[in-house]
Parts: structure tokens; C-alpha cells; sequence
């Protein structure tokens, strides 16, 4: 049988990382859940998740972001799904259409909290190739 | 120093000149601005000219004589009002026509210079321009800041508040798809996790409630002799229930009255807030004391747990909106991150002071202190 595929969830709700490791776990994958930035870093410390779902503002505002860096920095090849609450808000998109943006903002997919979780399996699927 | 630009509007060469050789060697300084502003003179002789100049360059200030050629001084006046240009005029003016002055000062002119007039006449009006325009400058400045904490505080409110909906959204949805099976019972984890999100959200409508009550209501009416020993007594039966559940307990000391000029209401709201805390934060077994004593004409209340402590820069950032301290030892307390930057602001609009403590380990300990004995 194939090793299962191993998914890092950074999110400082417990309530999404109770939801999110009940479903990776029943399409197959190994859920490695953590509420905090710096629990996502010492993990990767010592392994290299397939795939990583991270929430934009943990200790921070802007935690997702320096996770996905530091996550691309590591190895470029772990495609990296950034959950956001405020995508949608006025005034606050991060778009990847922006050069500058893109430059250092190096998520693969954006969704805006509060999707379907048969979406996120699907963009999942689709990264995970 | 700032060089402001002056367009000086005169179909007399003379003056022009005059105007711009006074004020070439002009500064402008008052003790409340950073930097002293000197000036730069343009001249046109007809308002025809100067609007062009205008449009090309805008000037900070516009001198401008009512009598020209053509387009006279008011006409120009009204086609920069029309157009929303952010000039300051004075108008210069031969005769001193009271309707020419309470037209231009419809259309926006700030002030009038004689003609003739002295050196110092003009600069006592450039001067006086000059401060009108620093103080508009800083007015909108201070405006723009305002726009941005506001909208920085709606963007964090509405994502707290969003939050909570999305995990019961999700929730409902395992539920509704029978995710952990078809009996209830598998689900009584899921139903007190949709309960705490729910009352978590109750918390912070009310502390959002409390938190826009204290800037905005009138205090004058509600502002009675209180005996501030009686509010902590309440405050602190208030709170029992939730120290009991965790062992904890609380002691009063201090003296038998202590009476203040102060709304009942917001000692309330401070009492409970650092109550609360001082519980919440609290190890189990451990103990919360709250003493309330007078300092000459100084209301002092005084909070101490042993809880877990806060480090330093832990400490730094403890008043501000929506801050939560969030380490292992924090997981699981639900709380807005409203209630001490509401007891903060609470001391500071009654002339007040709020003062903390603490070390990691070894507890905590808040003082506010309220004037009005």
C-alpha cells in the first residue's frame, strides 16, 4: 500500500484543525495539525509535509504569509493552500496577479474562510497532482 | 523649512513686485509646528493667467486683487470654489466694499488686505493664512489616522466575529452529512464546541457593547457618590461561580468604604473585567486577592493572582485591542481581547492610571488608580 500523504494544517482555531483533521484524514491523508506559527516551523524541522494548509493571521497578522516563505524556502516543491478571512473584505486582496505581490506572497491557492470542504479536496487533489 | 508657493494675482507691476520682494524674505513660525515655512512668489496680471497658472501649478496661497482686466477677483474665486481647489485666498482690495467682502468670503476667502497696505500688514495676514492652512493640514492628517485605526479595528472585529460563524457552519455541515455517524451521541463533542463558540460570541457583543458605550455616552448625568468596597463585593460574587469551578479563591482586603464620584456602571465594568482575568488566568487552587483602599483623594483598586504571569513583551502589547495573550498555558480561555483595553480606557477617561505586574510563573498584579475621592 502507498505511504499516505502527509498535510500540515497551521490554524490557531481549534475548531477548523478538529474539522479539517476529520476530513484529510478520512480522504486518505495524514493530518499533522498546529495552532501556532512557531509549532508549524518546528515541525518542519524535522520533516517535510506533502502539503501544507495554513491560516493567514495566527500570532500575527501576517503568520501565513511568513509560514508559506519559510515552507518555499525549505523545499519550493510543497505547494502551500494559504485560508484567509479577509480575502474578501474590501480593500484586502491578496491576489496573486501582482508582480510584486507574487514576489513574496509564495501561496499556490488562496480560499476564503468558510469554503466547502469538497473544494478543498478538490484543490488538494489538483496540487497534490 | 517648507517653501509654500504664492500666486500673486495684481494688474499693478508695482505691487506684484512689491508683494513678492516683502514676503521672499518672510518665515512664518509658531511654537506649535515642527518647521518654520518660508515663501515662493509667482505674479500674474490678469485672472485669466492666473487660473492658468493655477491649473498648471497650484499654489498653497493666492493673493488676489478684486479689480483686474477681464475676469475680475471674485469670478476667479468662484471658478476655484467651483472647482474644489485647495487654495487659501486673501483677497487684496482698494476699497473696502462690504458687499465685495461678504461675497468673496462666501466663496471661501480667508482674509483682506488693504490697499495700500504696510509690510507688515501683509505678512500679519500671510501669517495668519499660513497658521489656517498648518492647521487644516494637520487637521486632515489626524482625520486620515483615524480612518486607518478604524478600519484596521472593523477588519479585526469582523474577522472575529467570523470566525466563530464558520466553525458552526462547519459543525452543522458534519452533522447535516452524519460525518461521525448516525447517533447523537457521537456528536456531543462537536454540540459543546458549538456551545463555547456561541457564548464566546455573546462575550464579545457585550464587551463590544461596553467598549463603544465608554467612548461615546454623556458621563455628566450618570456620575453619583458610589461606595466602591460594595461594587467589588458584588463584582466579586459575580464572579464565584466561575472560581469554584476551578478552586480558586478570592479575598477581600482593604477598607470598609471607600466612596467616589463615578458611574456605578463602569467600576462595574472594570471590576469584572480584571476579575475575570484574574480567574481565567489562574491556575486551579489558586488564589485571586482584590484590595480597594484610598490614597489622599486617590481611589486605588488592586488585583493580584497566581496565575501564570505574562513576560515582558507580553506585557507590551496586554492594553491594545483585541490582544490575547496566546501561549500553551492560555489555550482554550475564551475571551474578545477587548476587557483590558476597555479597563485602560475606562481609567484614562476618569484621569486615571492602569498599572501592571508580573512575571512569567509567579502571577500577576493590576492597579488602577481613580481620582474623585
Amino acid at each position: 500500500m502507498a505511504q499516505k500523504k502527509t498535510i500540515l494544517v497551521a490554524d490557531d482555531d481549534p475548531d477548523v484543525l478538529f474539522m479539517l483533521g476529520h476530513y484529510l484524514e478520512k480522504w486518505g491523508y495524514e493530518a499533522v495539525t498546529v495552532d501556532s506559527r512557531r509549532e508549524a516551523e518546528k515541525f518542519l524541522e524535522v520533516a517535510s509535509p506533502d502539503l501544507a494548509i495554513i491560516d493567514l493571521m495566527m500570532e500575527e497578522e501576517d503568520s501565513g504569509f511568513i509560514l508559506s516563505y519559510r515552507i518555499k524556502k525549505k523545499d519550493p516543491g510543497i505547494p502551500v493552500i494559504i485560508s484567509t478571512a479577509v480575502y474578501r473584505e474590501k480593500g484586502i486582496r491578496f491576489d496573486l496577479q501582482h508582480q510584486t505581490d507574487s514576489k513574496w506572497i509564495r501561496a499556490d491557492h488562496y480560499l476564503d474562510k468558510g469554503y466547502r470542504m469538497e473544494e478543498l479536496r478538490k484543490v488538494i487533489e489538483k496540487l497534490l497532482g | 523649512m517648507e517653501k509654500l508657493s504664492i500666486l500673486v494675482v495684481d494688474d499693478e507691476p508695482g505691487i506684484r513686485s512689491g508683494i513678492s520682494r516683502i514676503l521672499s524674505n518672510h518665515t512664518v513660525s509658531f511654537p506649535f509646528m515642527d518647521e518654520d515655512y518660508g515663501f515662493e512668489c509667482r505674479e500674474a496680471a490678469t485672472g485669466e493667467e492666473a487660473l492658468e497658472m493655477i491649473m498648471s501649478e497650484q499654489p498653497h496661497i493666492l493673493l488676489l486683487d478684486n479689480k483686474l482686466p477681464g475676469m475680475n477677483g471674485i469670478e476667479l474665486l468662484e471658478i476655484i470654489q467651483e472647482r474644489n481647489l485647495d487654495i487659501m485666498v486673501a483677497m487684496i482690495t482698494s476699497y473696502a466694499s462690504l458687499e465685495i467682502a461678504a461675497k468673496a468670503t462666501d466663496d471661501g476667502a480667508r482674509d483682506f488686505i488693504p490697499k495700500p497696505f504696510t509690510p507688515a500688514e501683509l505678512k500679519a495676514s500671510i501669517d495668519l493664512i499660513t497658521k489656517q492652512l498648518f492647521l487644516r493640514r494637520m487637521a486632515r492628517g489626524m482625520k486620515e489616522e483615524g480612518k486607518k485605526i478604524r478600519y484596521q479595528f472593523l477588519s479585526v472585529l469582523s474577522h472575529e466575529l467570523k470566525a466563530p460563524l464558520n466553525a458552526l457552519e462547519g459543525f452543522l455541515r458534519m452533522m447535516q452529512e452524519r460525518e461521525l455517524g448516525e447517533s447523537l451521541d457521537e456528536y456531543a463533542e462537536i454540540l459543546s464546541r458549538c456551545q463555547q463558540r456561541i457564548e464566546g460570541m455573546r462575550l464579545l457583543i457585550m464587551d463590544l457593547m461596553d467598549f463603544t458605550r465608554i467612548r461615546l455616552e454623556k458621563r455628566e448625568d450618570k456620575i453619583e457618590k458610589v461606595d466602591l468596597v460594595e461594587r467589588a463585593q458584588m463584582a466579586i460574587s459575580t464572579i464565584q461561580p466561575l472560581a469554584i469551578q476551578k478552586n480558586i479563591q478570592i479575598s477581600f482586603t482593604g477598607e470598609e468604604r471607600v466612596f467616589m464620584n463615578a458611574d456605578p456602571n463602569d467600576l462595574d465594568i472594570m471590576l469584572n473585567n480584571l476579575l475575570s482575568n484574574a480567574v481565567k488566568y489562574n491556575r486551579e487552587n489558586g488564589r485571586v486577592e482584590l484590595e480597594i483602599k484610598k490614597m489622599d483623594d486617590k481611589a486605588v483598586m488592586r488585583v493580584r493572582d497566581t496565575g501564570f504571569g505574562m513576560s515582558e513583551e507580553e506585557k507590551a502589547t496586554l492594553f491594545r485591542e483585541f490582544v490575547r495573550i496566546r501561549n500553551n498555558r492560555t489555550k482554550g480561555i475564551t475571551g474578545s481581547g477587548l476587557g483590558l483595553s476597555i479597563v485602560s480606557k475606562l481609567a484614562e477617561i476618569y484621569g486615571g492610571d492602569i498599572q501592571v505586574e508580573s512575571k512569567p510563573d509567579s502571577g500577576s498584579e493590576f492597579r488602577v488608580i481613580l481620582p474623585g475621592c
